[in-house]
């Protein structure tokens, strides 16, 4: 285990007295207590509201699926602002924050800056999570998420948003401050190693994500008090998506973080180039929070040039950079796999690779989702004439949950089955079950996110409790909410499962002690084969390239799909 | 020292974590928030009928 963690970190140094510090059994490498601590707090936290936003998950889904139409009216509008927050926010930011404490710790040998700023930043979290879960489950913030003005919340909704963002840039703070204080004593040498560097992005992504949060939530709650007029309702809608767009973009860099770290973790990958791969996390700080702009494609206050400036990532500059990583991680698990004697034809190291570690098929299951569903849909729809087409329809529901369910919760959910055995220090139960996990979670949201998408290319609208009254939409719509309806329940199985996998392994996993954690399995290496071998082979992820011609392959025809749809709904004569 | 001196100016720019956090405050900043506002501040209200 250590051998492959030794790849892209630093090797470990001496552990200092005063650092207050333990040696990892199974890496070798040093973990600060005080951000330990933390890493616990923020990622049961995460859990936690994981499971609040799952529970409401498959009650929005039985209630779209006409067919059960399980809510009322009132409850299904509480329940769904209750969701978009509990999983878009709270889930997210509380686990990234326990991602940002890990990154820059032990791969530097580092100590956290501070314990004190540490518990400010969780306490602010927390208390604001659950003032805005109390507000909305008491019916007095029925305004969603997005929370658009003239609606208005009871001011505790806004107070609580300004308080998770606030604590979650303490938060974000301390994270600097130890990358200073790590690079000042000189605890690692040269570079950041690249998981740090991918979580630093997201930390550069969360400043301005934070920033628009404040600006956008101060003067709505000094309205929602009486104090001040009401904001302009588009001002508003602009600033508000700096928040609930770029959110999303720090969970993008945060999650291919991750992609880079299970992927050595689990076969010794390491990237073929490592300074394009950090060219690409630039690209992501540079451009990728200029995307909020799609939501607002059909807003009339805002011009064609700024929509199609933004929208295009700055000419997809950003995009380009997805499309790096996308294909820097499979590329660099094939080449680790060809050195390690798994030469057969294309695919050959595929069947391999170690498809029981539910961290590598979490993983991959997310890159996969993410890529091909998430990211062709979301340059498509991106694309200002065919958004008037998909603008408010279940198409745009269908994209976010391929990239932040299927990709970033996956990717979050697969690094969990390494964090606990590694901070929380105990074997997972029933590991039968956890390696069926991420398929489960996995296959259902693809479904969740093909229904949505097939029902939205129909017409069908998101955020409307009742499709049936219009008469508009006939059987195909509605098998398609089926679909979307029996994936929720398949991808809910999983999400509980996982909840009862990690809250069982916490209560009663077997503790390691100063053992190594139980191996989920990585790939062997054949006998003979040899690091280094493939150095001068140029085809050596031929595999990878073949999947990219695909990729590309399944861009192009369903970019030209939705050109053909749109001039079929508004002919050019 | 001289490892830093040395580096291509990339590696430099590439590793150069404050640098990249202003420019990465201020891109966005400037192209959506403050392009943006300034949009929505040149409409002109609607006149009633």
């Amino acid at each position: 285990m250590s051998s492959t963690l030794a790849i892209p970190l630093p090797a470990p140094m001496p552990v200092r007295p005063e650092v207050g510090a333990r040696k990892c059994a199974t890496t070798g490498l040093n973990v600060c207590l005080t951000a330990e601590k933390f890493i616990k707090l923020t990622a049961v936290s995460a859990v936690v509201f994981l499971l609040l936003g799952g529970i409401a998950a498959i009650l929005l889904a039985l209630t779209r699926w006409q067919a059960v139409h399980l809510l009322p009216v009132d409850w299904f509008y509480r329940i769904l602002t209750f969701h978009g927050l509990n999983m878009l926010i709270f889930w997210i930011l509380f686990f990234e924050v326990a991602v940002l404490y890990f990154t820059c710790t032990t791969p530097l040998n580092a100590r956290l800056f501070s314990a004190k700023v540490a518990w400010a930043g969780f306490i602010q979290m927390i208390v604001g999570a659950v003032m805005v879960d109390y507000i909305i489950l008491a019916g007095k913030a029925d305004v969603l998420m997005t929370s658009y003005l003239p609606l208005v919340a009871h001011p505790l909704f806004y107070l609580g948003i300004i308080l998770v963002a606030t604590g979650t840039l303490t938060g974000v703070f301390n994270f600097f401050a130890t990358l200073y204080v790590a690079k000042r004593d000189r605890t690692y040498e040269g570079s950041l190693p690249l998981v740090t560097y991918g979580a630093t992005a997201a930390a550069i992504i969360a400043v301005v994500t934070l920033l628009h949060g404040a600006i956008v939530m101060i003067p709505t709650f000094t309205y929602a008090m009486g104090w001040t007029a009401q904001p302009d309702p588009m001002w508003y809608r602009m600033i508000w998506w700096g928040l609930g767009h770029q959110s999303q973009q720090v969970n993008v860099a945060a999650m291919v973080a991750i992609w880079y770290l299970i992927g050595n973790l689990t076969t010794g990958a390491k990237p073929l180039n490592e300074t394009v791969c950090r060219a690409a996390f630039v690209l992501y700080i540079l451009f990728i929070n200029l995307a909020s702009a799609h939501h607002l494609l059909v807003d009339p206050a805002v011009g064609s040039a700024w929509k199609i400036w933004n929208t295009s990532y700055a000419m997809y500059l950003a995009v380009l950079a997805s499309m790096i990583h996308g294909f820097t991680v499979p590329a660099s698990v094939e080449f680790a796999m060809r050195e390690k004697g798994y030469t057969k034809g294309l695919f050959g190291w595929v069947t391999h690779l170690p498809w029981r570690n539910p961290a590598f098929s979490g993983a991959l299951l997310s890159l996969l989702i993410f890529g091909f569903i998430g990211g062709i849909t979301g340059v498509t729809l991106g694309t200002q004439q065919i958004n008037i087409i998909a603008h408010n329809t279940l198409r745009i529901t269908g994209h976010f949950h391929a990239t932040v369910v299927g990709g970033t919760s996956l990717a979050f959910m697969a690094l969990t089955y390494y964090v606990i055995p590694l901070i929380f220090r105990r074997n997972f139960i029933w590991r039968s079950a956890a390696r069926a996990q991420p398929w489960m979670f996995g296959g259902g949201i693809l479904l969740v996110s093909l229904g949505m998408s097939f029902a939205g290319s129909m017409g069908v609208p998101r955020r409307i409790y009742d499709i049936d009254h219009s008469g508009a939409f006939g059987p195909a719509a509605h098998l398609m909410l089926g679909v979307m309806g029996i994936g929720a329940i398949l991808a809910a199985a999983g999400l509980f499962l996982f909840c009862i996998l990690c809250v069982g392994t916490l209560l009663f996993g077997e503790k390691t002690g100063n053992r190594a954690m139980a191996d989920w399995g990585v790939a062997q290496a054949l006998a003979g084969s040899r690091e280094g071998s493939l150095a001068d082979d140029h085809w050596a992820v031929k595999g990878t390239i073949a999947l990219t011609a695909v990729f590309l392959a399944s861009f192009a025809v369903y970019y030209f799909a939705n050109w053909k749809a749109l001039a079929d709904v508004w002919p050019v004569r | 020292m001289n490892n830093e001196t040395n580096k291509h100016w990339l590696q430099r720019l590439l590793d150069n974590i404050w640098l990249l956090l202003v420019l990465g405050v201020l891109i966005p900043f400037l192209s959506y928030t403050v392009w943006g506002w300034i949009e929505i501040a040149l409409v002109r209200p609607a006149q009633m009928p």
